[in-house]
């Protein structure tokens, strides 16, 4: 193993050895590694390439935050899995990672020219420079610059894979377990709260993993992690959810949590789902997110082996790996000290501290410390670059006199250099749920204020700094969320020992370079190549606000959602524009924490359970057939019957013809069903519907209308009378829902004096239309119990029998302008009556149609279709059935709205036909008319087709229509303009077919 | 997703509810005698209210009754739901927190 990595020490288990392949090259490493301290260990820093000037990249932080260190792990060709951050990429065996956005490698990457082409790619370059000509940018431009710029390749096949969804309820959720969270978990715990703990990372104990010398209640800190940890999991009301991010703060303390089960697995077990997305509803939420360091603005800062100075000792203290052998240290916080102290005694040569603070900064306890120990420190130091090709090689430091000025100073040759330029509280989730945020100027960044949910941020993340700090406020949130829950704490106390590192840094540029102009480019967000000059050059184009400046230059807006730009860019701006960060304002936090895949999110809803599936009676028997589905609302409905190899037109011509030639039988039992009933059914029934309902005898049936308040048709449907206080309303199959919701709002807000009780059986019934002039002769063979004579059962006649030994309750209607049955039976024997009609059919040679003939039959009679000739803007009368209002009724709902004077007005659209002069050519649905021909735009359009079919019982086109005065213009020549020319009609009666309706009255 | 405590069932997540827009607009007794702007008052003119807002909802995948609650539009937090036809309840300035 490599040099690089230490004799001793970590969380890796170096008796446990695995390998893996990273761009084809094969490295060794520990179970416990991640592919970033794998990397490391085998002196691997270059990672990735950036965003949009392929700059050479290494990883700069040890865990979420990192914005560099994006690469792709793949299995197999449907499970490559881009823009994993290599941090927190766990290794297995036989691991295979690649690098991204680099071509043909990643050390000599062709696209690393727009580097030198960056001048010319400012903040918005693409708003600026490719804008001529107008066209050219969709084809031209755009492209290249999309292939250039980029992320990983998602794979293309379907995921394999299974993902779960869970629900959980808990007293306490604790978000995070480091030393403020466990410390919570402990307590509340403890006092007999159901507590659920989850942490992002595959080992509980977050920063306290990265301790060496810290002890806690006198035994090391990841020893009483790991004892901690144990007694959790010994609580019978708690639950541990290790590698689970706590990505979205949703309302009502409704948490989003992400659990990786297999990514860590080698060989995953079929059995497993790959992750798991929980929503926890908490009844109270300890946030202990703890807090990312900050990287320091200079030139050169984005170089492989500039990193932060945290992280450098997670990868010595928790991997047991040397991020290299030669370090200059640049302090702008006392926490950077701490890390050259470790590293120095872990063999690493310290070649310089520059102290970067601000003169004047307190010197905290590392730094103390560090001097203790004769460490390279330079007082009044900056760092005026870093410089190097594929990996940093030197630092040049400047001297910074008392009076300000920066002169040039030394230049060190290093191999890695660590930053720190202070802590920033992880206040994601508490943003995300609404919470207020305060500036806290000694500590130079945003904290936690009053939450807006049943929440409380402790330790790290809302600046508490110190571990016994940490753990005491852990423990007081942990209590005081325990007793808002019904559970009295004892609030436990811990005696910890530890360097306790200030985390007080300057965000933005370095104090001493603060007044430079131009300002020296550096790198803000990594993740989006966003510098220093594109800040400044966004505030000189005139944006102020930090909103303005996010979306002009893109800082904060890759998918690290600036966890290391954020405060940076705040900083810089705030300097520039000589305000206070507090005053600049912060952008607003939002889900996910870091990305979560698709797959979580669609758990089991894929495939046959992506949507319930509402199947008719004959969806069996439809299938058998080879009919071909369409999909209305939920529901399954057969288009067409296909025979042989007709096409549709083909066949809806032939089920049409049947139907008028012969019989057809038809899938009815969509139709919405709602069963009024109480002494009041019919009072009820008058007030909701158009029509009266009063004189309607029991036994007999009538098409209603129902409308809104303002005066607009919103549903229709035939409705019969069963009995004096009961009746059977259809409506149609998408309205059922709604209007059922519109009644029982009436029953229940508005007519509580009304006696009446609504029941939704559109399940109850299923419904088999028999149209056409033999439609008796077939029923005459099943049906008993029922006289089905003219005179007998008349046109909207309803009769109750028996057919194939099934109640039966038959309407006689049409919706096909033939004689016509529909066939209510109990819904289990569907099928079966379906099946038997079928059978008795075959002798009269009957046909069995779909939606689309349903659909052509029923515009040849003029008969609408709520939703496709009526937009929610028609009245009755626009549509044509004004006739069924009740005339001598004093209220019904939409009454008092059909008198807007707008209503009424002269020139409102009505429904008529059309008739095109050629028959042949079937309108476009949607298509608009216009009353003259080859007129100079702009023109007005007059009306709109709402319906059109080729007819096969006429042989020509039909169509309906909203026209402006239609009815006026009966015979007259209008056009229909369309993109090959206007398309001459006439305007003629909606009804086409058997306008007398003698055919259905026989 | 809001945990809406229906009168009728306690609480329960917002996917078994409808939202019902503002609640105490009772359609006129006679709206016959309504005027034109009377009308267009009750069928359109709606607050648009920043903080406490009493709105209807419906228990509909669950009971399906009607009822109405007071919400902070400002924090989604419910401070109160109470049955149709009754007073909404007094509820302390800003809510509870």
């Amino acid at each position: 193993m490599s040099s690089l990595r230490t004799p001793a020490g970590g969380r890796i288990d170096r008796a446990d050895s695995l390998s893996f392949t990273f761009d084809g090259r094969r490295y060794q490493a520990f179970v416990g590694d991640t592919l970033a301290s794998a990397l490391l260990a085998n002196g691997v820093h270059l990672m990735g390439r950036s965003f949009k000037y392929h700059r050479p990249r290494g990883v700069l932080g040890a865990g979420a935050e990192e914005p560099n260190a994006l690469v792709t792990v793949t299995r197999d060709d449907a499970r490559r899995t881009p823009n994993l951050r290599a941090t927190q990429v766990e290794l297995y065996d036989g691991l295979v990672a690649e690098s991204q956005n680099r071509w043909p490698s990643l050390s000599f990457d062709i696209g690393a020219i727009n580097n030198l082409l960056s001048p010319f790619l400012p903040a918005g370059f693409y708003n600026k420079t490719f804008m001529w000509p107008r066209s050219a940018w969709h084809k031209v431009w755009e492209p290249p610059i999309r292939a250039a710029a980029g992320l990983g390749v998602a794979p293309t096949l379907p995921d394999p894979d299974r993902y779960a969804q869970q629900f959980a309820h808990c007293d306490v959720l604790v978000i995070g377990a480091g030393a403020a969270g466990l410390a919570a978990a402990l307590t509340a715990a403890s006092a007999g709260a159901r507590v659920i703990v989850c942490d992002e990372q595959a080992e509980m104990g977050g920063a306290l993993l990265s301790e060496r010398d810290a002890t806690i209640d006198g035994q090391p800190a990841v020893a009483w992690v790991a004892a901690s940890v144990a007694r959790l999991a010994a609580m019978p009301r708690v639950r541990l959810l290790p590698r689970t991010t706590a990505f979205g703060y949703f309302p009502h303390n409704n948490i989003g949590l992400s659990e990786r089960i297999t990514e860590h697995l080698a060989d995953p077990a079929p059995s497993l789902p790959r992750e798991r997305m929980w929503q926890v509803r908490a009844r109270e939420v300890v946030i202990a997110t703890g807090a990312i360091e900050r990287p320091l603005l200079f030139p050169g800062n984005d170089l492989p082996g500039v990193m932060l100075a945290s992280a450098a000792r997670t990868y010595l203290n928790r991997y047991g790996v040397r991020v290299g052998t030669r370090a200059v240290v640049a302090a702008g916080c006392d926490a950077a000290f701490a890390a050259a102290l470790d590293l120095a005694a872990a063999g690493v040569q310290i070649a310089a501290i520059a102290d970067v603070r601000a003169a004047g900064a307190a010197d905290g306890p590392a730094l103390a410390a560090a001097r203790a120990v004769g460490l390279p420190i330079r007082a009044c130091s900056t760092v005026l670059a870093a410089t190097g090709a594929l990996r940093v090689a030197a630092v040049r430091l400047g001297v910074v006199a008392a009076n300000g000025n920066v002169s040039p100073g030394d230049t060190i040759a290093c191999d890695v250099v660590l930053v720190s330029g202070g802590y920033t509280p992880s206040v994601h989730l508490h943003s995300q749920s609404r919470g207020k945020l305060a500036f806290d100027e000694a500590l130079g960044a945003f904290v936690p204020a009053a939450p807006a949910e049943r929440s409380r941020s402790a330790g790290h993340c809302r600046g508490i700094n110190g571990l016994g700090a940490a753990l005491e406020d852990g423990a007081c949130a942990g209590a005081a969320a325990a007793l808002a829950t019904g559970h009295t704490a004892t609030t436990p106390r811990f005696v910890a020992t530890a360097l306790d590192a200030g985390i007080e840094g300057t965000p933005g540029a370095l104090p001493q370079l603060a007044s430079v102009i131009p300002p020296a480019k550096a790198f803000v967000d990594f993740q989006n190549d966003v510098t220093t000059r594109d800040l400044a050059l966004a505030r000189r184009e005139g944006f102020e606000s930090i909103e303005h400046i996010k979306r002009y230059t893109t800082t904060g807006m890759a998918t690290d959602q600036g966890k290391t730009s954020g405060l940076n860019a705040l900083g810089f701006v705030a300097a520039e524009s000589a305000r206070k960060i507090a005053e600049v304002g912060l952008t607003t936090y939002r889900m996910p924490y870091t990305p979560v895949t698709f797959g979580a999110f669609a758990g089991f809803a894929r495939g046959d359970q992506f949507d319930p599936v509402r199947k008719t009676p004959s969806h069996d028997w439809t299938i058998a057939r080879g009919g071909v589905f369409e999909d209305v609302g939920m529901w399954k409905r057969t288009r067409f019957f296909p025979v042989g190899t007709e096409d549709m037109h083909a066949a809806v011509d032939r089920e049409c013809l049947g139907v008028r030639n012969g019989v057809g039988m038809f899938d009815a039992s969509t139709l919405g069903k709602i069963e009024v009933v109480g002494k009041d059914a019919a009072e009820f029934l008058n007030r909701f519907y158009v029509n009266n309902w009063a004189n309607l005898a029991p036994g007999r049936a009538r098409y209603g209308i129902l409308l809104r308040d303002d005066g607009f048709v919103y549903d229709d449907g035939v409705i019969g009378r069963l009995a004096a206080d009961r009746f059977h309303v259809t409506t149609t199959t998408g309205g059922a829902a709604r209007v059922f919701g519109m009644m029982e709002d009436y029953i229940q807000t508005e007519w509580t004096d009304l006696s009446v009780w609504i029941t939704s059986t559109t399940e109850q019934w299923a419904v088999v239309a028999v149209q056409g002039p033999k439609a008796r002769e077939v029923l005459a063979k099943l049906v008993t119990g029922i006289d089905l004579s003219p005179t007998a059962l008349p046109h909207m006649a309803i009769a109750h029998g028996e057919i194939c030994g099934v109640p039966l309750m038959l309407f006689r209607v049409s919706f096909s302008g033939e004689l016509g049955f529909e066939v209510n039976v109990p819904a289990d024997y569907g099928t079966h009556v379906w099946e038997a009609i079928h059978a008795a059919g075959q002798e009269f040679g009957i046909t069995v149609y779909g939606t689309e003939a349903m659909h052509v039959l029923r515009a040849e009679k003029g008969y609408i279709i709520v939703g496709q000739d009526t937009d929610g803007t028609m009245t009755p009368d626009d549509a044509g059935v004004a006739w069924a209002i009740g005339k001598t009724k004093h209220d019904f709902i939409g009454k008092r709205g059909l008198e807007r004077p707008a209503l009424k007005a002269k020139g409102r659209k009505q429904l008529v036909g059309l008739a095109t002069v050629d028959p042949q050519v079937v309108l476009e649905e949607g298509a608009q008319l216009v009353a003259t021909a080859n007129r100079p735009a702009p023109y007005p359009m007059i009306g709109y087709v709402t319906s059109a079919y080729h007819s096969a019982a006429l042989g020509r086109s039909i169509a309906l229509a909203a026209i402006a005065d239609g009815r006026a213009r009966m015979g007259e020549t209008l056009y229909v303009a369309m993109p090959g020319g206007d398309i001459p009609v006439k305007v003629v009666s909606p009804v086409f077919y058997d306008p007398e309706g003698a055919r259905i009255n026989v | 997703m809001l945990i809406i405590d229906c009168p009728y069932c306690g609480p329960r997540p917002e996917p078994e509810f409808t939202h019902g827009g503002e609640a105490h607009i009772a359609r006129p007794a006679d709206p016959s005698q309504a005027t034109d702007q009377q009308w267009l008052e009750f069928l359109y003119l709606r607050k648009n209210t920043r903080g406490v807002f009493a709105e209807r909802w419906r228990h509909a995948r669950g009971c399906g009754r009607f009822f109405n609650a007071l919400r902070d539009t400002t924090t989604d937090q419910f401070l109160a739901t109470y049955r149709a036809g009754q007073k909404p309840p007094a509820v302390p300035v800003g809510g509870e927190r």
